[in-house]
């Protein structure tokens, strides 16, 4: 019998070393590891636990045999740019100087370029190869990716835009290192577009990100890839003490979406808040997977995700929280809420809570169902018809979420994606 | 204004109205009352277009056409109002967003043009008044947090936007204080002109102290078995219920 699991991930991996740009930044024992671990574990398909509704390896198998990483280099990037912010441009995980913004208050440069001390501290040190099989495919082959090191306070909000923008089935791994500093605080905006007419993309993003003492992060995630795109999005947040990483993701587009977003509490008083807000149409997978570890006593985590699926489409939500030993008055809370327009629709959602402490407050909810029929009747007997009744409910479910974005012309941008989607 | 005939309507199949009728010209104010389970709110919930109910047989006629072939929308922009028994909490849609949603809608439903922002805002104000709630909750989420008498202000409120041709206040004085009961019969009072007419439908005398009906009737077991003028609510104020419920019981209807 042939091994077919072997064999796509073995297909890839030969494909990725020839093609792929040589990863000379990243330790050498985190490549090797990370190969060794693609190699024995493979692409996880539906058997593995943390990919139960989201096969990837079946995703690979129907589009992924042969990769031809064929660029377009037709780019209209700047449409896409925000005012006001700092604008960084990375094409197909490659950061580009001249198409971006002069980087005022921030250090910016590709990871090829970044200071070595640093990286030898941070670089993969949170991303776990042995953990995972997307954290090893972007180890191991890597795009020169993206480092930005923050001090002090950054006035304007830092947006990086990621295009991918292929004609050829193409796999991507762009990688992205983010040091705030003690003290420091910025506003990140990643925002995720694609264009060409490639037949299929896979697009594993990586990002590590660490919040030093008393930092405070406020970052937002805009996934607006087209129908062949499939992202795999992995963010490794380390949080140190009074530090604050707060995390808002918006999922409109992409083909299948799956956002590993872990946040590590490594010490006492640190802050994590996780939003997130999609909608799915068509035969869209968004599967929004969160971790958070809290290691140290005092901490807070809040956690709220809203999904709305129509047609075909499916919706996942997987949140775990970890309070460990020594996590003492721990305040972890974590909700998830969903509205399903179709018959034909999924959403599964599975809130987790391994609580090894004892003095902590943490809950959890979940709910999923249609729109609420007595709101749609009140809103239709006031002459307000069916399909504009359900929008207004359907934005007000929203509400919540996209008025937590403080940056004015993203939450813009957001409301029209948001209704676009619907 | 509206006519009702021989009104059935059954609800997971059990029949709750079992043969109503009822003409309301423009101008008037009846008054529909009944003891609980009755059949009062199926009357209410039936002409606003509430999908629950089947409707197994008779007619409605508003203004010429067939009520029940119409969507609940539809019913609302050929001029029905529902103040509901018990008004819906929207967290997320602003009272002045559905309002002006809603009255939009009416117009366009009618060929007008949308109403100018500026008009809008006059109008809110205006009315605002008449029911005496506070601005702040206008700006709020619908009736999100707001009190019982808050709800009930906010219903007449919205009718005074909307301007009905046909309101039906449905249990309107259940959970108002006295002072709030008077403020939402003002409003009602002053919305009555000779071209709308009002349904108000209680299961106590005390509103009707307030809104003086030009005719009472009696439901019970889901029939009309009692009709009158004002006089006929004093009436079963001073004998209560349980007249009417000896007087009709073996009849069986």
């Amino acid at each position: 019998m042939i091994d077919t699991k072997t064999n796509i991930t073995q297909t890839i991996i030969d494909s990725l070393s020839t093609s792929g740009n040589k990863v000379s930044f990243m330790p050498d024992a985190s490549v090797l590891d990370a190969v060794r671990f693609l190699e024995e574990k493979g692409i996880p398909n539906a058997k593995h636990e943390e990919y139960k509704y989201c096969n990837l390896e079946a995703v690979f198998r129907r589009d992924f045999k042969s990769i031809s990483n064929q660029f377009s280099s037709q780019l209209g990037v700047a449409g896409h740019k925000l005012a006001g912010c700092i604008n960084l441009v990375l094409v197909n995980g490659t950061y580009h100087a001249e198409l971006s913004d002069k980087a005022e208050g921030i250090t910016v440069s590709t990871l090829h370029e970044a200071d070595k001390a640093i990286l030898a501290k941070h670089l993969s040190r949170y991303a776990d190869v042995n953990a995972d099989a997307f954290v090893a495919m972007n180890t191991a082959f890597c795009s020169s990716g993206l480092f930005i090191h923050i001090r002090g306070v950054a006035e304007k909000p830092i947006h990086i835009l990621n295009v991918i923008s292929a004609n050829g089935i193409s796999l991507v791994n762009p990688r992205q290192l983010i040091i705030a500093e003690k003290n420091a605080e910025a506003t990140l905006i990643e925002s995720f577009i694609s264009e060409g007419d490639a037949p299929a993309v896979f697009h594993n993003h990586l990002t590590e990100i660490f919040v030093d003492e008393n930092a405070k992060i406020k970052s937002y995630r805009l996934q607006q890839e087209g129908s062949k795109v499939t992202q795999v999005n992995t963010t490794e947040a380390i949080v140190k003490r009074y530090g604050n990483y707060t995390t808002n993701t918006f999922t409109f587009g992409g083909s299948l979406v799956r956002n590993n977003l872990h946040v590590v509490l490594a010490d006492d008083h640190g802050e994590a808040h996780l939003n997130g807000l999609f909608v799915t149409g068509g035969s869209q997978l968004v599967d929004n997977h969160t971790l958070v570890d809290h290691q140290k006593p005092n901490c807070e985590s809040n956690e709220l995700y809203k999904g709305i699926a129509k047609d075909k489409s499916t919706g996942i939500f997987n949140g775990k929280i970890f309070v460990r030993k020594d996590a003492q008055k721990t305040n972890a809370y974590q909700s998830s809420k969903n509205i399903l327009l179709s018959d034909d629709a999924t959403i599964n959602t599975k809130p987790q809570l391994e609580i090894y402490a004892d003095d902590v407050k943490c809950s959890h909810g979940t709910s999923t169902g249609k729109v609420d029929e007595n709101a749609l009747f009140y809103l239709k007997a006031r002459g307000i018809g069916d399909a504009s009744a359900r929008r207004l409910l359907l934005q007000a479910f929203a509400q919540e979420l996209i008025e937590k974005v403080e940056v004015e012309v993203l939450q813009e941008r957001i409301l029209y994606l948001f209704e676009k989607a619907l | 204004m509206i006519t009702i005939k021989n009104l059935h309507a059954s609800i997971n199949g059990k029949e709750i109205l079992r043969g109503i009728n009822l003409e309301v010209k423009a101008g008037e104010v009846h008054a529909i009352m009944g003891p609980n389970g009755s059949g009062k709110s199926t009357l209410s919930s039936v002409l606003a277009g509430r999908e629950d109910y089947e409707v197994t047989e008779g007619e409605v006629v508003f203004n010429g056409k067939d009520l029940l072939e119409l969507s609940p929308e539809d019913r609302a922009r050929e001029g029905i109002f529902l103040a509901f028994q018990y008004p819906v909490e929207i967290p997320g849609v602003s009272n002045i967003n559905f309002l002006k949603t809603a009255l939009n809608e009416i117009r366009a439903y009618k060929g007008q043009e949308e109403i100018p922002a500026k008009d809008f805002l006059a109008l809110i104000k205006e009315k605002q008044k008449l029911v005496e709630l506070d601005a702040k909750l206008a700006n709020r989420s619908v009736n999100e947090g707001f009190s019982g008498g808050e709800k009930k202000r906010n219903e007449i409120f919205q009718m005074a936007v909307l301007e009905p041709k046909l309101a039906i206040l449905d249990e309107t004085d259940s959970g108002l204080d006295i002072d709030a009961l008077r403020i939402v019969a003002n409003g009602v009072n002053k919305l009555k002109t000779k071209d709308n007419a009002t349904i108000v439908i209680t299961h106590y005398q005390r509103l009707l102290d307030y809104i003086v009906p030009d005719f009472v009737h009696i439901l019970y077991k889901g029939r009309i078995v009692k009709s009158g003028g004002k006089e006929l609510a004093l009436e079963l104020e001073a004998k209560g219920y349980d007249d009417i419920k000896d007087q009709f019981e073996d009849a069986t209807l």
